[in-house]
């Protein structure tokens, strides 16, 4: 009888949860308990980890020089959500809120390049902004400019490519806070004298700032880390806080203090998190 | 002395006229086609300042869009529709005295109760000291004291269609449109609400235009109601109107309960000069009578008996050749219906009251009613056939 129990009640309960409890076990929990693990670790005269407690990558975190790329991070992170913001915000509205049946493909236009790595999309731009690149080319056939211009390696170019990959993220929260809008309260917003300004400062802006900040924590976070942009697009004059992990990690084979950023860099992601539930975001909406 | 007083009572009354017939609302052939859907067509609707205004109809018959152009919600497809005599596709939804109550209440849910009245004012920048005062009588008006810093899913039903009425009230609008305002609120608070909306009608003058499917409603609310069938105001008229005389089978059929009978007319008898002629009808088991005007020899019509008017004998009446046979008995409080079958199977409800003897089930009985208590409809229906015809010109 007491078998029977268990295989009726526990037995499926393993097998449905089972592979998932294992995946996240083997591939987040040991991974992240050994990233903190490794944070408190020194280094041998050869470079090799040496498994004995230290506060010392801790301490070399606020060397004037790691402060001065958080700052510059933070920076980037900033301007790449408002872009975010700015762009998504207005084209969400269209693709939610349209009668149009091409509604699917306007929303499939945002998701289909998605399916492509990010890192050949940033090549892309890579080759398109380049000094024999299509730009270039194009204003030279033109006669607009007589010799290749240098549009590559910024801040500017960096927050471009920032941009172009999060946007996606952006979109979609938006894109469901604004469909979720009731049309009903516009109408009563219109009917009771508010203009069109008035009614979306009034209503439509605090009705979806859910979708806002939730959009802003999903651009705001990967942007820190999204070395691979800043490397190719920002030639290394635009470092991010990914940046510098992904240094200690290979060139500067200092496994501990890298392991230290990514402690910071976990630390920022909960914090801003935290933010987002004080002022009353829902986690599920986060994918998180 | 004497000479003043007619020049007094003349001018009394001349004002009394002007008051009674100045229009706030009018709708002049308005269509409104929505792709392949013709949802509204060639409406012409007069609606007079201070009146209670039912649209009634069932769903999808152009009630709504008809509301929702008057807000300026919709744009007419063809037509006019002028609010205080300007027309209104020159205003925008904020320029005008209208405002409308909600089916879904449309209330701001991340607003208080408070912040949801005073929005109207707040977008017109009346000072906030008036706000405070008008906001907090129109609660009372409502009776809705005490729920300023409540938000609206903390409310139930009845108390959020309060906060809606009061929400448009505030801003103290010529003219009110109310859409299906009580669709969602169980009976007996629906009775209630009906009488309050009633009260608040007669008590801030407003011109109501409502809207419902619910014929009771209309009937228990209304000075005029129109009746909307398929896009076409059928009729229009008070609620006596409407039910003593419908216009047409619909109107007939939506208000109230009644007997339906298709035939044609094989007689006319002209009695005197003085009441209307007499007419002879076949209908498929028998013969009847009714009487009406405008009718020829040999035209189908439709003819509707309501309960109450409908009557039986144990002898066959002059004119009628119908006979039935009592089937059932329903007690309905301080009537009875009686429910009486033709030999074609099709029964017939007549109402007596309750006291009165009654014939035992089965009882061959012979239905009839006074000639005047028919009410006789052109089965040709012109009115729709009018509008069919224009339509297709849209």
């Amino acid at each position: 009888m007491k078998k029977h129990t268990w295989k009726s009640k526990t037995l499926p309960a393993l097998i449905m949860v089972g592979p998932v409890s294992l995946w996240m076990i083997l591939l987040v929990a040991i991974p992240l308990i050994y990233v903190v693990i490794m944070s408190f670790c020194g280094l041998d005269q050869y470079y090799n980890v040496s498994y004995r407690f230290t506060l010392s990558n801790y301490a070399r975190l606020l060397n004037a020089d790691y402060v001065k790329i958080y700052v510059q991070s933070i920076g980037i992170a900033f301007l790449t959500t408002m872009l975010c913001v700015l762009i998504a915000y207005p084209f969400s509205w269209l693709i939610a809120r349209t009668r149009s049946r091409h509604k699917t493909l306007f929303y499939m236009l945002v998701i289909i390049p998605f399916w492509t790595n990010s890192l050949i999309r940033i090549y892309g731009w890579r080759t398109f902004f380049g000094t024999t690149g299509w730009l270039n080319t194009g204003l030279e056939a033109l006669h607009l400019i007589s010799e290749p211009v240098q549009f590559l390696f910024n801040r500017g170019t960096t927050v471009l490519g920032m941009v172009y990959c999060l946007f996606p993220f952006m979109v979609l929260p938006l894109y469901t806070a604004i469909e979720k809008l009731d049309g009903n309260l516009l109408e009563a917003s219109a009917d009771l004298g508010a203009r069109k300004a008035a009614t979306f400062m009034e209503v439509v802006l605090p009705l979806t700032s859910g979708g806002i900040f939730s959009g802003c924590i999903m651009v705001f976070i990967p942007t820190l880390g999204y070395f691979f942009v800043s490397d190719i697009l920002g030639g290394g004059n635009s470092d991010v806080i990914g940046n510098l992990i992904e240094r200690q990690f290979q060139s500067g084979n200092n496994w501990p203090l890298g392991a230290a950023l990514s402690i910071i860099l976990i630390m920022i992601t909960l914090l801003m998190v935290r933010i987002y539930q004080k002022l009353g975001g829902d986690l599920d909406s986060l994918g998180v | 002395m004497w000479k003043k007083q007619p020049d007094h009572c003349f001018s009394m009354s001349e004002k009394k006229v002007t008051i009674l017939k100045k229009s706030i609302v009018e709708l002049k052939e308005v269509n409104k086609v929505f792709g392949s859907n013709h949802v509204v067509k060639d409406l012409n609707l007069t609606v007079e300042e201070g009146e209670f205004l039912t649209l009634l109809g069932s769903s999808g018959c152009g009630k709504t869009t008809t509301l929702r152009m008057i807000a300026g919600f919709e744009e007419p497809s063809s037509g006019t529709i002028q609010v205080e005599g300007e027309s209104i596709e020159e205003k925008e939804p904020y320029e005008r005295n209208v405002n409308t109550v909600f089916q879904s209440y449309a209330l701001f849910p991340h607003m208080t109760i408070y912040d949801n009245i005073a929005y109207g004012l707040k977008m017109k920048k009346v000072p906030k000291t008036e706000i405070v005062e008008r906001v907090k009588s129109i609660m009372e008006l409502v009776q809705l004291e005490g729920f300023e810093k409540r938000y609206p899913n903390q409310l139930s039903g009845g108390q959020k269609q309060r906060v809606a009425i009061a929400r448009a009230l505030i801003n103290r609008p010529r003219v009110l449109l109310l859409d299906e305002p009580l669709g969602a609120l169980d009976l007996k608070l629906r009775k209630q609400m009906q009488l309050e909306l009633k009260r608040l009608q007669k008590k801030m003058n407003i011109t109501f235009i409502y809207v419902t499917h619910d014929q009771e409603e209309a009937l228990t609310m209304s000075d005029r109601i129109g009746v909307m069938h398929e896009g076409i105001m059928d009729q229009i008229g008070t609620p006596t109107d409407i039910y003593e005389h419908p216009a047409t089978k619909f109107v007939a059929t939506f208000i109230g309960e009644t007997n339906i009978f298709e035939g044609y007319v094989t007689e006319i008898r002209k009695t005197d000069a003085e009441s209307k002629p007499i007419l002879q009808v076949a209908v498929e088991n028998g013969e009847i009578i009714g009487s009406g005007e405008g009718f020829q020899e040999k035209e189908f019509l439709t003819i509707s008996v309501r309960p109450e008017k409908m009557k039986y004998s144990m002898q066959p009446v002059e004119g009628f050749t119908l006979s039935a046979q009592v089937k059932d008995f329903i007690y309905v409080g301080s009537v009875i219906k009686c429910i009486i079958v033709l030999p074609n199977g099709s029964e017939l409800k007549v109402e007596r009251l309750a006291g009165e003897e009654l014939p035992p089930i089965g009882t061959a009985v012979y239905p009839y009613w006074k000639k005047d208590d028919a009410v006789l409809i052109h089965s040709m229906d012109h009115v729709v056939f009018n509008a069919v015809d224009d339509a297709e010109l849209v």
